[in-house]
C-alpha cells in the first residue's frame, strides 16, 4: 500500500513515525513522511526531516521525506490525493494530565477533509 | 502553551464534607476522597457510553493505573457517597509543562454513575471540588468538555467556566478561584 505519513514534531507524531515504520516492513507498504507545520510544536522542520531520514534508512526503508509548507492539514490531504497515496496516516493525539485524549489541530482538519482513509496511531 | 482564564473569580464554592438530598430522594454526601477501592468498585460499574476522551478507562488493572495518577499528592478529590457506595468522583490534577515543572494550573473532570445523573449530584460535587481547591491555594483550572454535551457545559458555565479555546473537537474552558 502507498502510505503517506504526516509527523509536525510533537510527541504523537514520533509514536506514529516508529509505529508506522514497523508496520511498513511488515506489510511491505509504500511509506512516504511528510514533515508537516505544527504550530503547536517545537523541533523544527530540519530536525525532523532528519529524525524521519535517519528512522527510515535505519529500518532499510527508502528514505524517502517532503517538506510541505503551509497550512498543515490541507497540504497533507493535497499532497495525498494528487500523489495517490491510499492511506494518510498521522498521531492519535496527546493525552491531559488526567488522561484524556486531545486531538491535534492538524488530525481534526485530514479527519473532516480526506477523501482517503486515515489512520490514527495510538 | 498558555491558556486563557477569566477575570470574573468563579464560584460558589462549598468546601466538603456536607449532605443532601438529591431529586430523586435519596440521601447523598460529599466527602473528600480517602477510599481507593471504593472508588475503584465505581469505575468498574461505569457506563462504558458515559466515557469522555478516553476515561475512564474500562479493564480493572486500567483503572488502578489511572487513579494512581488521578489521586496523586498535589491533586484534590472529592466524592459522592449514597449509602456504602460512591456514585460521583470530582478531581483536580495538577499539570506539568514538558520540563516536568509544577504549573500552577489544574485540570478537571467529573464522572457520575449513570443511575445518579441529572439528579443534582454533579452541580453537588463541583461546588464541593471548587471549595476543596480555593482552600488548598488553587487558583487556574481548567477542562475540555465534549462540544455535543450540554449538561456539562452548561454544568461547567453555571460554576464560572469560560471557554477558552474553540478551535478544536474539543471545548476547552477555565475558571479562576481566587
Amino acid at each position: 500500500m502507498n502510505v503517506l505519513l504526516g509527523i509536525g514534531g510533537s510527541g504523537d507524531s514520533f509514536r506514529a513515525l516508529e509505529k508506522t515504520i514497523t508496520r511498513a516492513q511488515e506489510a511491505g507498504d509504500t511509506l512516504t513522511v511528510a514533515i508537516l507545520e505544527n504550530p503547536d510544536s517545537e523541533p523544527n522542520p530540519e530536525e525532523l526531516v532528519e529524525r524521519a531520514r535517519t528512522a527510515l534508512a535505519e529500518a532499510g526503508l527508502d528514505p524517502d521525506v517532503r517538506t510541505l509548507d503551509g497550512h498543515a492539514g490541507s497540504q497533507l490531504v493535497d499532497f495525498a490525493e494528487s500523489e495517490g497515496y491510499e492511506l494518510i496516516v498521522l498521531g492519535g493525539g496527546e493525552t491531559s494530565p488526567l488522561g484524556k485524549v486531545q486531538l491535534g489541530s492538524i488530525a481534526e482538519f485530514v479527519l473532516l477533509n480526506a477523501t482517503v482513509s486515515v489512520t490514527l496511531v495510538r | 502553551m498558555s491558556r486563557i482564564y477569566p477575570d470574573e473569580v468563579a464560584g460558589p464554592y462549598d468546601p466538603p464534607p456536607h449532605a443532601f438530598t438529591d431529586k430523586a430522594d435519596r440521601e447523598i454526601s460529599i466527602r473528600r476522597f480517602e477510599d481507593t477501592e471504593a472508588l475503584v468498585e465505581m469505575y468498574l460499574a461505569f457506563d462504558p457510553e458515559d466515557r469522555a476522551q478516553g476515561i475512564p478507562p474500562t479493564t480493572e488493572d486500567e483503572i488502578r493505573d489511572w487513579l494512581d495518577t488521578v489521586v496523586s499528592d498535589g491533586g484534590v478529590n472529592v466524592v459522592a457517597w449514597h449509602g456504602g457506595d460512591i456514585v460521583g468522583h470530582a478531581t483536580l490534577v495538577p499539570d506539568f509543562d514538558n520540563e516536568e515543572t509544577t504549573l500552577d494550573e489544574f485540570e478537571l473532570a467529573i464522572f457520575v454513575v449513570a443511575a445518579y445523573q441529572e439528579s443534582g449530584i454533579g452541580s453537588q460535587l463541583i461546588t464541593a471540588l471548587l471549595g476543596a481547591g480555593r482552600e488548598a491555594g488553587i487558583d487556574r483550572v481548567w477542562l475540555t468538555v465534549e462540544r455535543w454535551n450540554h449538561a456539562a457545559v452548561e454544568l461547567y458555565e453555571k460554576v464560572g467556566f469560560e471557554p477558552s479555546d474553540t478551535g478544536n473537537f474539543e471545548l476547552e474552558m477555565g475558571a479562576r478561584l481566587r
